[in-house]
């Protein structure tokens, strides 16, 4: 049985009267993507917001290996192994490529608050952001402005990001959305060499991407988990074909 | 951003330096004192730009920070004498950073318009706390009849009392200040905080402790003003609540702007540029204030990028001479880790960092 | 203190956080509409205070001095809404806190050139002087009362617009989300030039109306535009409710902290702002608490 790497208890979050996550439970496993999708208002986004600490819980927990981090706020969640892709791309606009990974590698090293030693000569945090760049394939663009690199390479920086400060878990945020096609099928295999190691939470709409990466798979309509476990059985439930998959035949 | 090339903007630097060494034995003594002060003032944008330019932050209580280290050496400045340098100083530093401290705790817990709404607030708070009280003398202020002393063991080591060694116990201040303020911004530290200033969910997603960072930066920069302030106090003879007050913030954040907030030396050179504008307009006209007002209105709308701007329409970009490495920082030195990429199709010229980017 | 002491402050602390609320909520009302900070508020206090002087000493009638004070400061709102604050719109705060800084150095100079750096004080109008006598020791001026009564109505007034008008309707959406009352189509551009002006001449008015119980003087701006932007803070920006509370605390603290701790009443209002501050970084009805 493999690791749990992060996982959700009985999450509730409530704004004002209207619930948006209900009793939703799920584990991230080691080695695997745990795909969650739902249409709009589901309460998908409100979910990797709990688990990223950028909204605190109404109730529940959450867990990181066996430590609970529910009441941690998000840079210490950050340093404690947990990533996150944003829906609408969050990295540094002015700066480029290298300096957004070394940025990450460097809040990794945790020596945020060092005053001596100009950033340039810290060769451990210049090799780790050169190494996450190379594992996202953006080596060509490593000085590149981020601003005027494509959609499509602004999220792979994210991601290369997100990689440099070497989460235990990854949650990734619609990371396809906009994309075309090329750079949607050169986003998928990236995000399949992400679970090397760790668990990602997927919360994304493309189906195609889903089912080509979803070693497990959740299900979430109003705010609850309507469904959760492997892909073929997901599909099949009754409950999803009716809520959500439509009564069409879905390709295997 | 104007790129000079380096040996040529490290000879523009000697220069200045001996020039500014050798101001007390060539001109005459009102020169001097007026050097001072606009050093002083230097300073005191210099650290504001800190928290304004680095951190993203706009300060309205920064002048309190400046007048309190003042009034701390008015406390400890005996009728009869100058205060002990070595004990005057430290002290009303350390008073300075612990008000910096709490100030800054309780602000930074607000945002944007209520920042700088809190910041003004507690800014006043000083300024009435040393107004209406008795401590410090209320609204007249009080004088400090004697400099510093400077002295080892007894022996007076500098005689603050003659304006050319005060002048250059400023000067040396002041360069420190900026070579302190050089390798802060180029530290982790610095990259830390401009990143919380530039997307402040992504520094915090990366791990950053953002409030910390930013309280760090506010407490170092009030400290910074601070040493002004005591020497300026030191300088007049005399502290006043108007040290304190609002409108010496705002024109300090005005001298942050005009000398541009993307460097270290810009505020210094804004505060250099609006303290000579203003003798030029206090001697010129009466009613002075109103053109000084009119051109600040002038700069909100023609200049938001500040004296960089103007400078930039006459001076050659680094661009003509072929483009930067892409993320070359500011000070023009490249960056050994980082190849030039110059991938096909992409204009360099427009990808490289050839202007400041935040205002 | 006995119970008429106690009375009488009671009223004074009232009437000064009544007038406090008049000036905050058009310094509230520009925030959360218009997104602009204007540190030039207090100025057009002033300005509206010696205007008030100027028509009433060349008319003699405090009443006309309070119709063309108003209607002169609102039509100075619209002009430079028109000229300035227009462009400052989504520029960010430190252009706007620069430019009001500069609005201020001329505010203040032009006030100056006009009329002079003096202090006055303005007489009520005739059948609001006197006083009404409480015991033989203490008596109350009818000004006072008078006052009080006004700014009940106009804060009255105020509300109705804002809760019950569709004016008040655009400005209350605009206040809770810019962005998207834009873009629903609302003529926003008049929709700002009013409100500025209008928050302008509420600020003239609160001068115009303390003018007889206070003081007219240069410095008198400084001190509204902290207490303003220190009521609007803890109010919540935007909230035209919260400035009433808001105003009402301080007042009361202002009024009774003079009474029994006079050096540090100024101070015992940002001790109260930071309090208030710790328990809701947003102010008491402010969004995103």
């Amino acid at each position: 049985m493999s690791e749990i790497m992060m996982e959700a208890r009985s999450l509730h979050r409530r704004f004002g009267g209207l619930r948006a996550v209900s009793d939703v439970s799920l584990a991230i496993y080691r080695n695997e993507v745990h795909a969650v999708i739902g249409p709009n208002g589901a309460g998908k986004s409100t979910l990797i917001n709990l688990l990223s600490g950028d909204i605190p819980v109404s109730e529940g927990e959450v867990r990181l290996g066996d430590r609970e981090i529910t009441g941690l706020k998000p840079n210490l969640r950050a340093m404690a192994g947990v990533g996150r892709s944003y829906q609408k791309t969050t990295i540094f606009m002015g700066s480029t490529v290298f300096e957004n990974v070394r940025l990450a590698a460097q809040a990794k090293s945790g020596h945020a608050l060092r005053m001596l030693g100009a950033v340039q000569h810290d060769d451990a945090v210049n090799e780790a952001a050169r190494a996450a760049i190379v594992a996202t394939g953006l080596q060509a663009r490593s000085g590149t402005i981020a601003r005027f690199m494509s959609h499509g390479e602004q999220r792979q920086l994210e991601i290369a990001m997100v990689l440099a400060t070497d989460p235990k878990v990854i949650l990734l945020d619609e990371p396809l959305a906009g994309m075309g096609q090329a750079e949607a099928l050169r986003m998928i295999a990236l995000i399949r060499s992400l679970k090397q190691d760790r668990g990602v939470l997927l919360v994304e709409h493309d189906m195609d991407a889903v089912f080509a990466l979803a070693d497990r798979l959740t299900v979430m309509a109003d705010g609850k988990v309507i469904a959760s476990g492997l892909p073929d059985d997901v599909r099949n439930h009754p409950a999803v074909r009716a809520a959500y998959l439509g009564d069409h035949e879905v390709a295997a | 951003m104007i790129r000079l090339h380096p040996t040529m903007l490290r000879g523009l630097v000697a220069l200045t330096l001996i020039a500014a060494a050798a101001l007390p034995l060539l001109a005459p003594n009102y020169y001097v004192q007026f050097a001072s002060k606009a050093m002083l003032m230097g300073m005191v944008a210099l650290s504001l730009n800190l928290v304004v330019g680095y951190g993203g932050l706009v300060s309205l209580c920064h002048a309190a920070f400046f007048g309190l280290a003042g009034y701390m050496l008015g406390f400890m400045t005996p009728e009869s004498g100058g205060a002990s340098f070595w004990l005057s100083l430290p002290v009303a530093l350390l008073a300075v950073a612990v008000v910096a401290a709490i100030i800054g705790a309780l602000s930074l817990r607000t945002r944007g318009i209520y920042f700088i709404m809190v910041t003004l607030a507690f800014g006043e708070m000083l300024f009435y706390l040393f107004h209406d009280t008795k401590i410090g003398g209320g609204s007249d202020g009080m004088y400090i009849y004697f400099k510093p002393e400077i002295a080892l063991a007894g022996f007076p080591l500098i005689d603050l009392e003659k304006s050319s060694n005060f002048y250059w116990l400023v000067l040396a201040m002041l360069v420190g200040a900026i070579l302190l303020m050089t390798a802060i911004v180029k530290s982790p530290f610095g990259h830390a905080l401009q990143a919380a200033r530039d997307n402040e969910k992504r520094a915090l997603s990366l791990g950053f402790p953002v409030f910390r960072l930013r309280l760090v930066a506010f407490v170092v920069s009030a400290v910074i003003a601070g040493l002004a302030g005591y020497l300026s106090a030191a300088q007049f003879g005399f502290v006043a609540p108007q040290m304190l007050g609002w409108h010496l913030s705002a024109t300090v954040l005005v001298m942050v702007v005009l000398g541009g907030m993307s460097s270290v030396l810009g505020p210094v050179i804004g505060a250099f540029a609006l303290i000579g504008l203003e003798e030029i307009l206090k001697s010129s006209f009466e009613h002075w204030k109103l053109i000084k007002g009119l051109i600040i209105i002038a700069i909100v709308f023609a200049l938001p990028g500040g004296i960089r701007q103007l400078a930039e329409l006459v001076l050659p970009r680094r661009g003509d001479e072929g483009p930067p490495a892409a993320g070359t920082p500011a000070d023009g030195t490249p960056d050994p880790a980082i190849r030039r990429a110059e991938a096909p199709g992409t204009n360099p010229q427009a990808q490289t960092r050839g202007e400041f980017q935040h205002v | 203190m006995d119970a008429l002491t106690f009375a009488v402050q009671l009223l004074n602390g009232l009437q000064y956080g009544l007038v406090l609320f008049l000036v905050a909520s058009g310094l509230t009302l520009v925030f959360g509409i218009l997104g602009v900070i204007n540190l030039a508020h207090g100025a057009f206090y002033m300005l509206g205070a010696y205007l008030a002087w100027w028509i009433a000493a060349y008319t003699g009638s405090f009443m006309l001095a309070l119709i063309g004070g108003v209607a002169i400061s609102f039509v100075l709102g619209l002009l430079l809404e028109e000229i300035f604050v227009k462009r400052m719109i989504g520029r960010d705060h430190l252009a706007q806190v620069l430019l009001s800084f500069g609005l201020i150095l001329v505010i203040d100079e032009v006030r100056q050139i006009l009329f002079g750096k003096d202090v006055h004080s303005v007489a009520p109008p005739a059948w609001l002087k006197g006083s009404i006598q409480l015991t033989d020791i203490l008596s109350y001026p009818v000004y006072r009362i008078a006052l009080c009564v006004v700014c009940l109505v106009l804060a009255a007034l105020i509300f109705f617009v804002i809760q019950r008008t569709r004016l008040g309707m655009i400005i209350r959406a605009g206040a809770e989300n810019r962005d998207m009352t834009r873009a629903l189509g609302i003529p926003f551009d008049k929709v700002n030039r009013y409100v500025f002006a209008g928050g302008i001449a509420l600020a003239a008015l609160g001068g115009i109306l303390v003018s007889p119980i206070s003081t007219v003087f240069p410095g008198m701006g400084d001190g509204m535009l902290i207490l303003s932007f220190v009521v609007v803070v803890l109010g919540g920006i935007g909230s035209v409710a919260g400035a009433a509370i808001g105003a009402l605390m301080i007042g009361l603290t202002d009024t009774f902290g003079k009474v029994f701790f006079p050096q540090f009443s100024s101070i015992l209002i940002y001790v109260l702002m930071a309090g208030i501050l710790l328990w809701r970084p947003n102010g008491l009805m402010g969004k995103g608490n």
